[in-house]
């Protein structure tokens, strides 16, 4: 029987030929990445307890992200304890303020084809877009991988997801994600990899590719992968990495289920308020909003700000409707400086907030008050998760959320950048 | 391990951890946390729950994000066990690293909000004391049990250093 990319990874950070699912193994870990919330505040008092430092500074990468800028004197506190362990461990990829963690990694080529990266945070998943696999956990599991470079892991099932046919315009893979979970649950995917491949994941950009492996958690799973090709090698390249395709699925190996789409079937659509798997066409809401938020490792890169510039153009921000937009990295907001896209932004009426996790988890610049319904490209509508709960939140691509900031309501994109439905 | 023994309280399917820990708490730790837990589904939670009680839950227990103080403000607050058809797993991680007992079990929708159940981990099932009904559960894998009979994480790596 043959192994998939996931199983070949883990068996080769567990020092083994192979594995199977469900065996439970102690692994090596490749890099880990701790950011400013689960990282140091939570972890140095346990290495302090087990009388340790970092096992490997070197393969450690911190991020301040989830309390930047400060909003308050305990924010402060959170983020002066995160660069003093930078300085206390020696760690050189320290990132304050520059992006969110999971945009980070992949923008800054941190990861590889094959590597085996856990991170302290739940997105974590979104780095499997390199063709690595990519394990989200909490800040005690990451305790243990700093204090040691090991951690513990059951082999999962794969579960893979081909999708062919050609993605229509104004149709995104965040609408493409979203479908997937509405119609499998939120738990649809528990404990499972999901493994993307097919035509229409082959002439995907990472940028797009990486909302699919982001939103990964969200079903359940323990992670997303797209194996690597000559897209992901390019794009490693770019950045100035020598890179090559890594591991990939045997064409024998055991798949738990196949999940099969036409991309050329897709249309907009967004989550409705409290459940992310409540997903149904854009073009079928009837709903006011007051926010539009465009944010979060999940939807503001640059490809997602170049978006909304899209829809925008020339048009202007409905009476009655806030246009946040705080972009996921500081490269994804020069990039939207140099090109245009930013003014775009701004002359439609956007109000342009810091680089940081913001308003997605409720902690930062933007969040909702009672009564608030908010558009959002973030991955979470949980009540209450974006500030108040009494708030509502629909989740949608980067285009939607600008068409319903337009018109003042959930809209299909299509409708404002000329694309018949 | 030795069986674990408390009264219980109920929760459906898909409760996330920014319902058992609001974002806007994590600011705070997990023991100030604990008043505030189950806000975000149950806001009368925190004042009733009571130390030793036992949380029964539905599919997909604790998704969402990997925030730790889910799993250590339910702890400060008295919570010792949680008993769900099943879990997510970064939240089932989260419980083994804290050294508070999930438990997996397929029938855990029998068990009624109130009822005494005794949590048997060694021996892989859930007894309701009220009804004497036995209940199958996953027992756990030993390298993880290992972790979970330490206290901890923190307990076990400090007793591998030994």
């Amino acid at each position: 029987m043959g192994q998939t990319v996931s199983q070949k990874i883990i068996a080769r950070a567990g020092g083994r030929e192979e594995v199977v699912p469900d065996e439970v193994l102690w692994v090596d870990v490749d890099l880990a990445m701790i950011h400013d919330s689960g990282g140091p505040r939570r972890i140095w008092p346990m290495l302090t307890e087990l009388g340790v430092g970092v096992f490997a500074p070197d393969r450690l990468v911190l991020v301040a992200d989830h309390y930047v800028p400060a909003q308050n004197v305990g924010a402060a506190q959170i983020l002066e304890t995160t660069r003093a362990f930078a300085v206390e461990f020696g760690i050189e990829r320290f990132h304050e303020a520059q992006g969110i963690a999971h945009t980070l990694m992949v923008e800054k080529a941190y990861l590889r084809p094959g590597m085996l990266y856990v991170g302290g945070d739940s997105h974590t998943c979104t780095g499997g877009v390199l063709g690595c696999l990519a394990l989200g956990m909490g800040s005690t599991d990451l305790f243990g991988v700093v204090a040691t470079g090991r951690t513990w892991l059951r082999v999962p099932h794969t579960i893979r997801v081909e999708i062919d046919g050609e993605v229509p315009a104004g149709v995104t893979a965040k609408d493409l994600i979203l479908t997937i979970i509405g119609d499998r649950g939120m738990a649809g995917g528990l404990y499972r990899v999901l493994e993307f491949g097919g035509s229409a994941i082959a002439a995907m950009s990472v940028e797009e590719r990486s909302v699919l492996t982001n939103m990964c958690v969200e079903i359940g799973a323990k992670t997303g992968i797209v194996p690597s090709d000559a897209v992901t090698v390019a794009y490693l390249e770019e950045r100035g990495v020598e890179a090559e395709i890594g591991p990939a699925s045997d064409a024998d190996c055991d798949y738990l289920a196949t999940w099969r789409y036409d991309a050329s079937e897709l249309e907009p659509v967004v989550a409705r308020p409290h459940r992310h798997d409540d997903v149904v066409p854009a073009g079928e809401v009837d709903a006011r909003v007051t926010r539009a938020y465009i944010g979060a490792c999940t939807g503001a890169k640059y490809t997602d700000l170049a978006m909304a510039a899209e829809v925008l153009r020339g048009r202007s921000v409905a009476p009655g409707v806030l246009l946040q937009v705080a972009p996921a990295s500081r490269a994804a907001l020069a990039e939207a400086l140099a090109d245009g896209t930013v003014a775009t932004l701004v002359e439609a009426g956007a109000h342009i907030l810091s680089t940081g996790c913001g308003a997605c988890p409720g902690i930062g610049s933007g969040v909702l008050g009672p009564g608030e319904v908010c558009i959002s490209t973030t991955s979470r509508n949980a009540r209450g998760r974006m500030g108040s709960l009494d708030s509502e939140v629909y989740l949608a691509s980067a285009y939607s959320v600008a068409a319903a900031a337009i018109t003042g309501k959930i809209t299909d994109p299509r409708e404002l950048i000329g694309v018949t439905a | 391990m030795t069986p674990i023994e408390g009264r219980v309280w109920k929760f459906g399917d898909d409760i996330d951890t920014d319902a058992i820990v609001p974002g806007k708490y994590l600011i705070y730790e997990a023991s100030e946390i604990a008043g505030h837990i189950m806000e975000g589904i149950r806001p009368e939670f925190a004042g009733l729950v009571e130390p030793g009680d036992i949380i029964v839950g539905g599919e997909n227990f604790g998704t969402g994000s990997s925030r730790d103080p889910a799993v250590k403000a339910l702890q400060a607050a008295g919570i010792q066990a949680i008993v769900a058809k099943s879990f997510a797993r970064i939240f089932f991680r989260n419980c083994i690293n804290a050294g508070l007992a999930p438990i997996e079990c397929a029938e855990a929708g029998k068990i009624e909000e109130g009822q005494q159940v005794r949590v048997d981990l060694a021996g892989g099932e859930v007894t309701v004391i009220d009804t004497g009904a036995v209940l199958e559960a996953v027992p756990l894998p030993d390298e993880i049990a290992g972790i979970l009979e330490a206290g901890g994480l923190v307990e076990y790596l400090g007793r591998e250093q030994r």
